[in-house]
């Protein structure tokens, strides 16, 4: 369990992070989310005391995280895949941290074979790829095997079987009971991954909530439904007050209802159905939905939101949109 | 247009690429996907004239690019973001650039303002973060606007709303006529934007297709069937009846069926005359990933594949994925199709270890497995060891 | 709090795993021995010509450690190393979330690496000294001479203390190359030329390096250097000084800087 309260954290004027509250659950893979510049890096590191908040404070298990004897028994985290000396073997440098934490050098061996490093155990890890190296900061982050885990980005780099293999690891760990804190800005990846989101934007808690709460509340969702006898259905629906829009090829849209509701409606009329699936919006369209107000546009220029910005010769002056 | 014939790339005893051919055609996004080692990166260098091809040939536009008059203008690519002087604005960078290729100048005033820099045009670009190197890697390909354009996993750090901007981008310069040939490891973003896929593995084409028959070649799509939670009867009554009718059923996580073999309506008539009634009913494509997860199988040039696959996936036979055992009703749970399933609990190296011993027991989810004697390199192979 | 013996044998890990400590440390010997026996080779064969004053002054113990002024460069890098690295790998943060003592970290690390540089330092110093008695012939003096095995251990104090100096300059500036940029520079030009310019040399004599070679004087300002208001002792002390200051400074940046 991670607590949060009324983080925050100034440079100079600017605020970062700005009276964030919020807990870490475990027994869930908890989703970090937020565009770029809204804090979420400021936060993963007050979180491991590696900077200090202006105010407010952070408990990972009702203590501060200085006050862990040896922290990498509580709490792992993969912040920066290359944060490693690349001097050093992969073996080595997860030994020393190992000593330092006392922590048998045996484990060493095994998070190296758990994240598939073992063959190159020796190699200095300077020569690695950045999917080696994300492999590397995920065996650091298993090695005191914590009841909390954090990851910043952690597919950056992996390949499809690598991506699939993190994403299954962390809802196992979660599974556990462990906590998970996981940070992308990879929606489909997160969508498949979190159970419960924390959003921020420009430093501010903007939602925590559960991963369908979320895109229900911040996204259309409708039933979609098929029939044979589509006049009938549609009269049906009209009759019991549901609002229906076609959306051609013989479907019809229902929204603010149920597909069980609907089931049931369909069976006592005697109306055959061809499909009756509930439409959800994606992760990514509720959280553009939800955080179109809260990006910082500092360093994006103008044009982030006007989708292509109209590449061709007369690029410059299409590109000031939005 | 880009066209292999015959690529081959050796380094010593290793073959990363063998005997490639392939188009990559105008006017759509063409995916370019592999496992790490497959062989994607060498593939790019040498369609960018940065490495020499072992045997065969690459051309763009019908030339070699090392004989293309004028390259920057006709060719754009973007190959690793951190490819700049870190010491230098990135106005300067784009400026140099553009110089070495006769561009003008004004044109590096458009491409900032196109990727968004231009607040920091100024700034050296050391101080950028990998969405802003990004950025400026994407500035510098768009500089010659050029017919032929080359990203190497451009989302690379970039956040959402930077990611759906790339993604528009790119199918933006498509609808214009152009040739965008992407690599990318992150499949669901593949399946957003490409409308063809090009597919290696161990150096060799494995599929070369559009993104929809590549998902129906490689998986199979189902039906999600929920019958009234409040009565189990019908779920059961639903099962041998679809069952009987050659459908194979399968239960999901929640209760639902997944039925596969046979088409909605027939599904739904079938219930009807059960008098079984129907909660749900949906359509579902399997995603590309899982696609892709089952073609690539074979040819994971990957230490961790073999082992973890082993554990986690279902016994699925050749030609018959997920589906291949006769349909006998106690329903089966769902096999790993979705893959996304964590392995059930108490099977991994965690599990029951007191803190502080560490029990050595690889669980399923555990990709090692040490490389197989005779296979190539580990895929992760240091770039710069070759 | 983490136990300071498993911190202290994590930062042995690390230095002994990087291959720069051993071609610091091993240049920083070498360099030192063989310019040193060089430059006795040297006084030997042109003893005669030295003026009347630097004859009356010759010290062979100093002189047998001319060498340093190269080789404490290593040990400059060897120190600015062994905590540059930190940061300019990231490995800084993983380390500190490891163990978010600082003071633990910090001084773990500074008695680690300090005392790898002491035991190079005296191995250096008695090598040196041997080596060059030996080439010194009939100049030469012995270890049991009036303080000669003090200059001797000096030495080997003096090149310990100059890479813990480093390491608390380096822990300031949080970088490798600022830290060398400015080290290197300073003591192999700045502090020798101020030391030659009159006025300047007033304030170059409390620098840590000229303060801390006194040690190794046998002969009070040996071979025509300046006189010195302070004794040998008083020069380690003042060296010692610096070095104290620069770990504070270290440690207080650690402690408040974001890491």
């Amino acid at each position: 369990m991670i607590e949060l309260e009324g983080l925050t954290k100034r440079y100079g004027t600017k605020t970062a992070v700005d009276h964030l509250s919020f807990q870490v659950r475990p027994g869930v893979v908890t989703g970090f989310l937020g565009p770029n510049g809204a804090g979420k890096s400021t936060t993963m590191r007050m979180m491991l005391d590696l900077d200090n908040p202006t105010s407010g404070t952070v408990r990972i298990d009702g203590k501060h995280y200085r006050e862990l004897a040896e922290p990498l028994k509580y709490i792992g985290a993969l912040l920066d895949a290359k944060a490693m000396h690349g001097g050093r073997s992969a073996y080595n440098n997860l030994l020393c941290l190992a000593q330092s934490n006392r922590i048998p050098a045996s484990r060493v061996g095994e998070v190296l074979d758990l994240v598939g490093l073992t063959p190159v155990a020796r190699k200095k890890s300077k020569g690695f790829s950045l999917g080696m190296g994300q492999r590397l900061g995920i065996a650091s982050a298993l090695l005191g095997d914590p009841e909390i885990l954090m990851f910043d980005e952690p597919v950056n780099g992996l390949d499809p079987e690598g991506i699939h293999w993190i994403r299954n690891l962390m809802k196992a760990l979660a599974a556990e009971g462990r906590t998970i804190f996981v940070s992308s800005h990879l929606m489909s990846e997160m969508a498949l991954t979190a159970d419960h989101l924390i959003v921020i934007g420009q430093g501010k808690l903007l939602a925590d909530t559960s991963m369908a709460d979320f895109i229900q509340q911040n996204s259309r969702s409708y039933v979609r439904m098929r029939s044979p006898q589509q006049e009938r259905l549609r009269d049906v629906l009209h009759a019991n007050g549901f609002v229906v829009v076609e959306a051609g090829n013989g479907t019809l849209e229902v929204d603010g209802a149920t597909t069980e509701k609907l089931g049931e409606l369909a069976a006592e009329n005697g109306l055959v159905l061809h499909e009756l699936s509930a439409q959800r919006a994606s992760l990514e369209e509720a959280f553009m939905q939800m955080t179109a107000g809260a990006v910082e546009y500092h360093a994006h220029g103008t044009d982030v939101h006007s989708g292509a910005a109209a590449p061709g010769p007369q690029w410059g002056t299409t590109s000031q949109g939005a | 247009m880009i066209e292999a014939v015959g690529l081959t790339k050796r380094y010593g005893a290793k073959t990363a690429v063998y005997n490639l051919s392939f188009q990559v055609r105008p006017g759509v996004v063409t995916g370019f996907l592999g496992p790490n080692g497959s062989g994607k990166s060498t593939t790019m260098r040498m369609i960018l004239g940065l490495d020499r091809p072992t045997a065969g040939q690459v051309t763009i536009g019908g030339h070699p690019f090392r004989q293309l008059p004028n390259a920057p203008r006709q060719v754009g690519a973007l190959l690793d973001a951190k490819a700049v002087h870190g010491g230098r604005s990135a106005r300067s960078h784009l400026l140099s650039l553009a110089q070495l290729a006769g561009i003008p100048a004004q044109r590096v005033d458009e491409v900032l303002g196109v990727v968004g820099l231009q607040d920091v045009a100024k700034r050296r670009s050391k101080g950028f973060s990998l969405g802003m190197g990004q950025r400026l890697g994407i500035a510098a390909a768009l500089l010659g606007d050029p017919q032929v354009l080359l990203f190497d996993e451009p989302v690379n750090g970039l956040d959402p709303e930077g990611i759906l901007w790339v993604r528009n981008l790119m199918k933006k310069l498509a609808s214009e006529g152009r040739t965008v040939f992407v690599s990318s490891h992150l499949m669901s973003e593949m399946a957003l934007t490409a409308d063809h896929l090009i597919v290696i593995g161990r150096g060799q084409l494995l599929a070369d297709m559009s993104v929809t028959d590549f998902i129906s070649a490689n998986s199979a799509d189902f039906a999600r069937v929920r019958t009234p939670g409040t009565e189990p009867g019908q779920r059961e009554k639903l099962t041998s009846v679809l069952t009987e009718a050659g459908g194979q059923v399968l239960s999901e996580p929640d209760g639902a069926l997944r039925v596969t073999g046979l088409p909605l309506p027939r599904i739904s008539d079938l219930a009807h005359g059960a008098d079984v009634r129907l909660w749900e009913l949906s359509p579902h494509q399997a995603s590309l990933e899982e696609a892709y997860m089952r073609m690539t199988q074979g040819a994971v040039d990957y230490r961790s594949t073999d082992d973890r696959l082993a554990h986690l996936q279902p016994p699925v036979q050749p030609g018959q994925p997920g589906y291949g055992m006769p349909p006998q009703p106690p329903v089966h749970e769902v096999p790993q199709q979705g893959w996304y399933a964590p392995p059930p609990p108490g099977q991994n190296p965690y599990g029951g270890a007191p803190q502080g011993s560490y029990a050595p027991a690889p669980g399923p989810y555990a990709p090692p497995a040490a490389p197989q004697p005779g296979l190539p390199q580990p895929s992760d192979t240091p770039k710069d060891a070759r | 709090m983490a136990a300071a013996s498993a911190v202290l044998q994590s930062e042995w890990t690390k230095i002994r795993t990087v291959s720069s400590t051993v071609w610091t440390l091993a240049s920083a010997l070498l360099v030192t021995v063989a310019m040193s026996a060089a430059l006795c080779a040297l006084f030997k064969s042109t003893f005669d010509d030295l003026s009347e004053v630097e004859q009356a002054t010759f010290d062979p113990t100093f002189a047998s450690f001319s060498g340093m002024i190269l080789g404490q460069l290593a040990m400059v890098v060897f120190g600015v190393l062994v905590v540059g690295t930190e940061y300019s790998s990231g490995m800084i943060r993983t380390s500190l979330a490891a163990v978010p003592q600082r003071a633990t970290f910090l001084f773990s690390k500074i008695a680690v690496a300090g005392g790898l540089a002491l035991v190079v330092g005296l191995a250096t110093s008695f090598l040196s000294f041997f080596l060059g008695q030996a080439l010194l012939g009939e100049h030469r003096t012995d270890l049991g001479a009036d303080n000669v095995l003090r200059a001797v251990v000096g030495g080997g104090l003096y090149m310990g203390l100059i890479a813990i100096f480093s390491m608390g300059v380096a822990t300031m500036l949080r970088s490798s190359m600022l830290s060398l940029g400015i080290l290197v520079p300073f003591f192999f030009l700045i502090s020798q030329i101020l030391s030659a310019v009159p006025k300047a040399k007033e304030v170059a004599k409390y620098f840590p390096d000229q303060a801390g070679s006194k040690i190794m004087q046998v002969v009070p300002d040996a071979m025509g250097s300046e006189k010195a208001p302070y004794g040998p002792w008083g020069g380690l002390g003042i060296m010692l000084l610096w070095v104290a200051v620069s770990l504070l400074g270290g440690y207080l940046v650690l402690k408040n800087r974001d890491a």
